[in-house]
């Protein structure tokens, strides 16, 4: 089956001065998938992402996603992407429903439109008895779930996902993957760095960055047999340290 | 014992962070508190090195109660607080020098002890510890907290937001710690890293859950546990979640772990079923249950 | 004690290597004095004038020559009569208008003396302060002049009217102001900054958990910046001195006691501040907002306090600054001795007292 790509890195580099941050990196990520974008600390992952996310130029290659090119229309890139990172993900002084209703607002949702989104959102993650709640009072798997659909509000193409499950409860944890396949299965694409080496098993294709390089890409499966390995977390260690 | 800490509680406001928490270390033990962000593990983690006071309880590290005497606790422990807690103006050197005349000694004194840790920080002993990387950091903070030859050991979440090639090493500089005879109190919100210490806790919402080896915790597993595999993996959760039988369902890697209500619980069954709702591809074999599967049974 | 120096060098380096704030901390008092003193200059030069000479006669005609000739003043117009010297202000040209009486020359050989008026704009009151010295300056050199050979000297009058703003502050008064703001943003907010840094950081948990004793935590965080002060304080006087001529009549060494006094005061209210805040934002809004806008605003900086409401007039007897200002303008400008600043000094001492009990009280040796 072939599908088309959402995303396509050709050769891209990130310099800073004279380090070589991300190294002419290339891969394509399809349509619907769950791309899992891993690599050690320092290892390029996080200004790679930037790069694709639209709010860091590259040095050269070139990349589109979601069909914009990252050097002419970042703009429009980062109309059609969602983007949640563990550093921030909602205003901790806000409500859930506050939240929503300002990030439904910057990306040009009507009041309608929020209104009906919110309601979905409420109903569907069983929110109706802290819909009023500072966010700041909700446990950290809460804030997580909620932060990712509010990163889906505007049905973007692809969601990039930046560690979003790290200290995380192991339920909790597990809701949100379940809540990233139902994602993928509705078509969106995701695109997600994680340190647990056990999501890296759920994700259809892995990437593994070494040093600014993509060192391996496939199928968690094919890694294994590559590298001989029992689970991901070999394949990393093994990979990494060379 | 060099820790024992006996019905502690902490509120903070409203807010009861820890609920009548008891536990002891052994001297020369290396022991886990197990459990995500929120559990309450850094204000245990404060409590025992003095800078919090407990509502009720008692606790003391190295023979000294944590109230009465905790200026002896402060000469006798290291700690890493949770957060890079480093001068990151500060070079390596300067940064463990610091930290070896305040505890009043040198870094010559004490450098057995942080040896092989040292050594793979010196190439860049002249690099300001902001410009390190994360697994560095790590490294250098923890020859910090070694400087001055402490008793007892507290890392608070020592290797969260580490990569597992970093992890992995830094387990193996606490197991040679631990053989060099200090106690050893570890933290992590990463189920698999319970499994390398000598003891755990297993900790969610201010209680602790159940406290022992990791083999033994994972034996107290009610359940057989069956690793489930087919083409589909988002439909097999689903499907497996509607199975009216289902006790549990969880993906893990990449199987999904299931158990069962009944007693009577043959593989075939559940085969048939997932035959009947077009899975192909379907693996089915009895596991053994994890800490981490034990974990999301006792949190349930 | 081996504990403490090593600290002490730490703090060192923070404060070395951080070369943006190291910049302000030297750059900030140098461009302050220097500001204020080429704002407030007392020097003028070419100062646009105007005269409205009602008598004509030698005399006047000789003392104008004197007066357009002197560097400090150009004429720029003559005016006929007085309806005119308003319009002429308003223009904005002319900082001042000489009035000559009538019958000048007469008068100043029947009567001994004569008057000359001299209306100056004092919207800007230190060119208007300036330039009515200047000018009794050059009447005072040519009375010298005509009164050589006589033996009942004659006298010129001049009376100095100021429109727009008749009441002046003191010209010099801006050096012990601008040093006064310095010691204590310098003491105060960089004390508490870099003692907030620590909590931010998470350093603070790992020096509570140390053999450190907390006031030497305290005290080391102190000391680098009493000496920075210190720096800071020597290089206002010289500037003020070599730069700006200013004397300095008093004693320098109670000068020295009476700054190291009030950097102390500083510190502590930094001390003060750090315990009251977590973060280093906090830190530096409560010094901005607590600290130095009532220095400015209520120390007699800028406001004399005298006109202000009684309810300020009574605040600013809370403000340090207000004290150190008086102890300063009596030191640099009026020489006086402690005998006359005692009371002032024991002010400060009490302040510093309550501020460090304070601060010993509130702070923490652990985290809450």
């Amino acid at each position: 089956m072939k599908q088309e790509s959402i995303i396509q890195v050709e050769n891209l580099t990130k310099k800073f001065n004279d380090f070589t941050a991300v190294n002419a990196i290339s891969f394509n990520v399809k349509k619907g998938e769950i791309f899992g974008f891993l690599g050690a600390n320092g290892a390029g992952k996080t200004t790679a992402m930037k790069m694709l996310i639209g709010i860091s130029t590259p040095t050269s290659g070139n990349a589109h996603v979601a069909g914009y090119n990252v050097f002419k229309n970042p703009e429009n890139i980062k109309k059609s992407i969602g983007y949640m990172s563990q550093k921030f993900a909602l205003y901790d002084d806000l409500t859930v429903k506050e939240n929503i209703t300002f990030f439904g607002g910057i990306y040009g949702l009507s009041r309608k439109q929020i209104e009906v989104k919110r309601r979905l959102l409420v109903e569907e993650l069983g929110l109706q008895d802290i819909a009023n709640e500072l966010v700041s009072s909700l446990p950290l798997g809460w804030k997580q779930k909620i932060a990712f659909s509010v990163a889906l509000l505007h049905e973007p193409k692809i969601i990039f996902l930046d560690e979003p499950t790290g200290g995380v409860d192991p339920i909790t944890r597990r809701q949100f993957w379940e809540m990233i396949y139902k994602t993928a299965n509705n078509g969106t694409t995701v695109f997600v760095t994680t340190h647990y080496m056990d999501e890296a098993e759920y994700c259809d294709r892995v990437s593994i960055m070494v040093d600014g390089k993509i060192e391996a890409l496939d199928t968690p499966k094919n890694l294994k047999k590559q590298f001989n390995a029992e689970n991901m977390n070999d394949v990393f260690l093994k990979l990494a340290r060379g | 014992m060099s820790i024992n800490v006996q019905h502690i509680s902490k509120s903070f406001k409203e807010v009861k962070a820890i609920n009548n928490i008891s536990f002891e270390v052994k001297e020369g033990e290396l022991f886990g508190l197990i459990g995500p962000d929120g559990a309450g593990k850094t204000t245990i983690f404060r409590i025992l090195t003095t800078l919090l006071f407990s509502d009720k309880g008692t606790a003391n590290v190295a023979g000294f109660d944590v109230i009465d005497n905790y200026k002896d606790i402060r000469n006798h422990v290291g700690y890493m607080p949770g957060r890079f807690s480093l001068y990151q103006d500060l070079t390596v050197e300067e940064n463990l020098e610091f930290f070896a005349t305040i505890f009043g000694t040198t870094i010559k004194e004490n450098y057995d002890l942080i040896k092989d840790i040292y050594i793979q920080i010196e190439p860049f002993k002249t690099r300001r510890a902001g410009k390190l990387s994360g697994g560095m950091k790590q490294k250098l903070a923890l020859c910090c907290a070694l400087i001055h030859k402490p008793k007892v050991l507290f890392l608070d979440e020592p290797t969260t937001g580490v990569d597992p090639v970093s992890r992995k090493e830094f387990w193996e500089i606490l197991k040679r710690l631990q053989k060099k005879g200090i106690t050893i109190l570890v933290s992590t919100p990463y189920m698999d890293e319970a499994a390398l210490c000598d003891r755990i806790a297993l900790i969610q919402e201010g209680e602790i859950l159940e406290i022992d080896t990791p083999q033994e915790i994972t034996k107290h597993y009610p359940k057989a546990i069956y690793n489930v595999k087919a083409n589909n993996m988002y439909k097999l959760i689903n499907s497996l979640k509607k199975y009216e039988h289902h006790y549990s369902v969880y993906p893990f890697g990449e199987y999904v772990h299931y158990t069962d209500k009944r007693t009577k619980f043959s593989i075939d069954i559940l085969k048939n079923y997932l035959v009947e709702n077009q899975f192909s591809d379907i693996e089915i074999i009895e596991t053994t249950p994890s800490i981490e599967d034990t974990f999301m049974e006792l949190a349930k | 004690m081996k504990r403490f120096i090593g600290f002490i060098k730490k703090e060192f380096y923070h404060i070395f290597r951080d070369k943006r704030s190291l910049f302000i901390l030297f750059g900030m008092p140098i461009a302050q004095i220097m500001l204020f003193g080429f704002a407030i200059t007392n020097e003028i030069n070419n100062v646009d004038i105007a005269i409205l000479d009602k008598s004509k006669d030698a005399t006047t005609i000789e003392i104008i020559n004197k007066i357009s000739s002197s560097k400090y003043f150009s004429v720029e117009q003559l005016i006929n009569n007085e309806s005119e010297i308003e319009p002429v202000f308003k223009k904005g040209k002319v900082k001042a208008v000489l009035i000559f009486e009538k019958d000048f020359s007469k008068k100043l050989v029947k009567e001994n003396n004569a008057t000359l008026q001299i209306i100056t704009d004092a919207t800007d009151p230190n060119t208007a302060n300036t330039i009515s010295n200047y000018t009794n300056s050059i009447l005072q050199k040519y009375q010298q002049e005509i009164n050589k050979n006589i033996k009942i000297p004659y006298q010129i009058i001049p009376k100095s009217h100021m429109v727009f703003n008749p009441e002046l502050k003191s010209v010099f008064m801006f050096v012990p102001g601008v040093m006064t703001i310095i010691l204590m943003l310098v003491s105060a907010m960089m004390t508490s900054i870099s003692i907030t840094r620590e909590k931010e950081l998470g350093t603070m948990e790992i020096l509570l958990v140390s053999p450190l004793k907390p006031f030497q935590v305290i005290i080391g965080k102190v000391v680098p910046y009493i000496f920075l002060s210190i720096i800071n304080a020597i290089v206002i006087v010289l500037l003020s001195i070599f730069v700006f001529k200013m004397p300095v009549q008093g004693s320098l060494f109670l000068l020295a006691f009476e700054s190291v006094l009030f950097i102390i005061t500083s510190l502590s209210l930094g001390i003060l501040i750090s315990t009251l805040s977590s973060t280093q934002q906090t830190a530096m809004m409560i010094s901005l907002m607590g600290l130095m806008l009532p220095t400015i605003l209520l120390s007699g900086f800028i406001f004399p306090i005298s006109s202000m409401p009684l309810p300020l007039q009574i605040i600013s007897n809370i403000i340090p600054a207000k004290w150190f200002i008086i102890i300063l303008k009596g030191i640099m400008l009026k020489g006086v001795g402690i005998s006359f600043i005692w009371k002032e000094t024991s002010f400060l001492l009490l302040m510093t007292m309550i501020f460090i009990a304070i601060s010993v009280k509130k702070y923490k040796i652990r985290l809450e």
